[in-house]
């Protein structure tokens, strides 16, 4: 029972993190209904800033938010910049974009700050509390704590604020936004830039949980965050954090109690998705889209 | 143009190029060569993807997956059971068969993202599976498997004096057999089936297509063409392996060569291909002291031709081509319905 209880929590600590991956995933979808391959690289890439500032001296949690709000500018211009002139084109077109993006993020990242391990320090302080035989990690309480505030601070902004308004809008019919004059353009730029802040927070929660800060940290995350956003459904922010938690439970889960699965965990979360979406072809909270003949 | 001179035009230059190809090995040195010949074989696996993602409307990021099971069924039958690499491939063909049509079958459940998504799983499970399964054929308990090289046979002598030519030849060859296999397949009726599915799948069930079948049958053909395109890896480059990079990129990069050469044509992915391959190489180049760059730039290249060419490479010279001949139907190409 108690192994149980601790595998469960540390299922809970991943989930955490790849909730607050597939939350900004999620994010950027429903604002635009692009599905961004770049998302894990930005966050790498901001991941390493953080890195760059704890390292000259500056407190974790002072670089995180730093880092965040470079994020949060970064993601602005290169949505300005980058998607904006193929908005219009073919699906297609946007995915090799974000694609091309995927690429040159993650060397660049590779080229600025070099390839080799680097130990990022965590947010949260050693140690924890101990229940019976089961360790409470401060870094636990604070991980799941950070993903409730940002939960509940995406849920105010989207539903109780003019600006959500106006993401909502665009997001469910950008010409009728147009016309009862919301800008658009501007929506999207601003939904580009909240996720990229959420990744680089992401990352600078992940990170110090993993061996070292590498050019490929991020990679497995967007794996799993992919699979817990299309468990709860690409449209819905509750399906991304109860995904990104089923997903985590279910590694956790696979690792300690299926002795055929060592080193192939991964197959949980897939199985999982396919059975799921073999029954409810949305995920678990996605909507159905009604197409005409 | 006629219907007649237009069959001439496209026989006269597909003449000229085949005579082009088969002149390569003989002009250029080993390293030039096995880089036409990796142009080769992603040529196969863009080909079959087209099948799949341009004209079925199918998009899959896992094809590097199939590519794999290609290379490793190749090389362990070669290295582990003493086979010839050419009766290999009809193994491989109904391996990838079964694979795809096994992967088919839940796909048909889901449309574009979720699709995209469930497929990126494959890509991303398939490097574990084969460090499970296949490590015990590899060297020292790796994955990585080395089978014997591929050597020129005696009656090739007249127009080989090098094993890395034939086996350039050997890859032209299977990659030509497979191009106009895969040219007929969508001309005639089950590439129509094809795109009626993918343009509008209620349609083409009132139709009397059977959407189903039609649905699973693209995942099997073209992971069967990942597949091949697998196994001619090993062919060239004497090795099977599969890290998780590298069945990553490898999947998106046959995604991005359909969309450089252009979607939905028949000659589109080799064209893509052949730029994925040659611009990697290009871009390793470009910037000798800095080699971790190479990928930037190359995904700098991509987002750039993008912008110019969003219908790829293929679709701007179709626009072009159209301008030249007829004036007033300067109209942009219809872009395939992906939803």
């Amino acid at each position: 029972m108690t192994l149980f209880l601790q595998q469960l929590m540390n299922g809970i600590g991943n989930g955490v993190i790849y909730a607050s991956v597939a939350l900004a995933l999620v994010l950027i979808y429903r604002t635009t209904g692009i599905l961004n391959f770049a998302q894990g690289e930005m966050a790498l890439f901001a991941t390493y800033c953080t890195w760059k500032l704890s390292d000259e001296g500056v407190g974790i949690v002072a670089a995180i938010a730093i880092s965040m709000v470079f994020a949060f500018v970064t993601g602005a211009v290169v949505e300005r910049v980058l998607i904006r002139p193929v908005e219009r084109a073919s699906p297609f077109v946007i995915l090799i974009v974000t694609i091309g993006m995927f690429l040159a993020v993650n060397s660049l990242a590779v080229t600025i700050f070099g390839d080799d391990e680097k130990q990022l320090p965590s947010a949260f302080a050693d140690g924890g509390w101990s229940v019976g035989d089961v360790s409470i990690t401060y870094e636990f309480v604070g991980l799941v704590l950070v993903l409730v505030a940002e939960c509940v601070l995406l849920f105010l902004l989207l539903q109780r604020t003019k600006l959500g308004l106006g993401l909502r809008a665009v997001a469910s019919n950008a010409e009728s936004a147009r016309l009862v004059g919301i800008s658009s353009g501007t929506m999207l730029m601003f939904g580009w830039a909240i996720a990229a802040a959420l990744g680089a927070l992401g990352g600078a929660m992940y990170v110090p949980t993993t061996p070292a800060l590498t050019a490929g940290s991020m990679q497995a995350v967007l794996v799993y965050a992919l699979a817990g956003a299309t468990l709860g459904g690409f449209d819905s922010p509750v399906g991304a954090v109860a995904g990104g938690l089923v997903v985590g439970v279910g590694e956790a889960m696979a690792i300690q109690y299926i002795e055929p699965l060592h080193d192939i965990e991964l197959v949980v979360p897939f199985a999982l998705i396919g059975i799921v979406l073999l029954f409810k072809p949305t995920g678990l909270f996605g909507r159905n889209v009604v197409e005409r003949v | 143009m006629a219907r007649s001179t237009m069959f001439f035009t496209r026989l006269g230059i597909s003449v000229v190029v085949l005579a082009g190809l088969l002149y390569v090995p003989q002009y250029f040195g080993t390293t030039e060569t096995q880089l036409w010949s990796q142009a080769i074989y992603y040529s196969l696996a863009a080909i079959g993807l087209n099948l799949l993602t341009g004209y079925n409307g199918q998009v899959s990021i896992g094809h590097g997956a199939f590519f794999g099971l290609g290379a490793y069924t190749t090389a362990i039958l070669m290295e582990n059971n003493g086979w010839q690499f050419l009766p290999t491939l009809p193994v491989v063909i109904v391996i990838a068969l079964a694979a795809g049509a096994a992967f088919g079958f839940p796909a048909l459940r889901l449309k574009g993202l979720y699709l995209a998504l469930i497929t990126l799983g494959i890509a991303a499970l398939f490097p574990d599976l084969v460090n499970r399964f296949a490590s015990k054929y590899g060297t020292a308990g790796t994955s990585l498997i080395q089978p014997p090289a591929v050597v020129a046979p005696s009656w090739a002598d007249s127009f080989t004096d090098f094993d890395d030519q034939y086996r350039y030849y050997m890859a032209l060859f299977i990659g030509v057999v497979m191009l106009v296999l895969a040219a007929n397949l969508v001309r005639g009726r089950f590439g129509r089936a094809l795109v009626a599915v993918r343009d509008h799948e209620s349609a083409a069930s009132i139709l009397g297509i059977d959407v189903a079948r039609v649905k699973v049958s693209a995942f099997a053909i073209s992971s069967a063409y990942a597949a091949v395109a697998g196994s001619v890896s090993v062919l060239i480059e004497g090795s099977a392996n599969a890290g998780k990079v590298e069945v990553f990129r490898q999947s998106i990069l046959f995604l991005a060569a359909i969309v450089i050469g252009g979607v939905a044509t028949v000659i589109g992915p080799v064209v893509g291909a052949f730029v994925v391959v040659f611009g990697q190489d290009f871009a390793e180049d470009l910037i000798d002291d800095k080699p971790e760059l190479a990928p930037a730039t190359f995904g700098i290249l991509l987002i750039l031709l993008m912008y110019v060419l969003p219908d790829g490479i293929i679709g701007g010279a179709r626009r072009l081509l159209r301008r030249l001949t007829d004036r007033s139907a300067a109209e942009p190409a219809p872009t395939p319905r992906t939803t």
